[in-house]
């Protein structure tokens, strides 16, 4: 990457660390309620062992710096979390061109999505992270701003609250998953927040 | 060895290293064996980089049949066997059975030089369709 798009892209690896290290509270609290209550610390101890090598990362070219974060999670997040998050990145290294614009990025993330539901063996409506890519991808294709799809994220995550969990630990709650929000829908939406505020700030 | 290694995958050490024992008494030394359990931080959970460690110690030419518990552990290992790559992750095989019957009766068809695509079958049997 040129020095400007390094920094950048160290920015949004720092952001999203941040935001993700003052919610793990929030998200392990969510995950105790339908799930095995490791999302927080999970999603802590994996985005703070990126943002150690954010620097190194960012040196690459884009595709290869999306995949060595998508590989990092995957190796440190623990939990089916890893592979869904590092799957999720790793998939938009691979469609990105090195140098993407919003076209580019809005063709990756459908890859992408399409690459998180198969290894979840998933789809959205399922109470998971996808109820938050999907309509995040939507708001990319139609256009909106970064304001815009931070807040299209986060209403996709509210409605996970009455939605029955039908994969991961929460499905075998059944009927008691509903009324609770899936912690990976809710660490997405932080996520696209926090890219969304720093692309904004670019 | 040409007999079908096993590779274990608990979100607990303890039941990982249990079961291992278990199919230890069925089979002896006769199958390639390996266990992991845990986050790799002390907490339950799985790690992808403890099951390709795993999937290293237990590989036979033969593959490999990996036996799991709750639903982490199944991505993860899918995730781990992508990651080895091809062509090894084509003889690398995620079973869908319970992971104490299935280990055991994997591990016994494996011990009589049964191919991989047998010992899954027969893993495959203890879960109903």
């Amino acid at each position: 990457m040129t020095e400007m798009a390094a920094a950048d892209f160290s920015r949004m690896i720092a952001a999203a660390a941040d935001t993700i290290a003052a919610h793990a509270e929030e998200l392990t609290a969510l995950d105790q309620a339908i799930g095995d209550g490791d999302h927080g610390l999970n999603m802590k101890r994996g985005f703070e062992a990126v943002r150690a090598e954010a620097d190194a990362f960012a040196a690459k070219p884009l595709p290869e710096a999306l995949k060595a974060v998508g590989t990092k999670l995957v190796m440190t997040v623990g939990g089916a979390s890893g592979p869904l998050f590092g799957t999720l990145f790793m998939a938009l290294g691979k469609d990105l061109p090195p140098a993407a614009d919003r076209a580019a990025l809005t063709a990756a993330l459908n890859k992408a999505i399409e690459a998180v539901a198969a290894r979840g063996k998933s789809q959205p409506g399922q109470k998971t992270m996808l109820d938050v890519l999907q309509p995040v991808y939507e708001a990319l294709a139609q256009g909106k701003t970064a304001g815009e799809i931070a807040d299209a994220a986060d209403k996709a995550a509210a409605a996970t609250v009455p939605m029955k969990a039908l994969r991961g630990r929460a499905s075998f709650l059944g009927e008691r998953s509903i009324g609770h929000m899936d912690a990976g829908a809710r660490s997405t939406a932080l996520l696209v927040r926090a890219v969304a505020e720093a692309i904004e700030a670019i | 060895m040409s007999n079908v290694g096993i590779v274990i995958v608990s979100h607990s050490p303890l039941v990982a290293e249990g079961t291992a024992d278990m199919v230890r008494q069925m089979v002896g030394d006769e199958v390639p064996l390996a266990w992991c359990g845990g986050n790799g931080h002390g907490g339950l959970g799985t790690s992808v980089e403890a099951i390709m460690g795993a999937i290293e110690k237990a590989w036979s030419e033969a593959g490999v049949a990996i036996l799991v518990d709750l639903g982490g552990a199944e991505t993860n290992s899918e995730m781990a066997v992508e990651m080895i790559g091809e062509p090894r992750s084509h003889k690398i095989i995620v079973c869908n059975a319970p992971i104490v019957e299935g280990a055991v009766m994997a591990a016994t068809e494996s011990s009589g030089g049964a191919s991989l695509k047998e010992v899954v079958a027969t893993a495959h049997e203890l879960s109903p369709s």
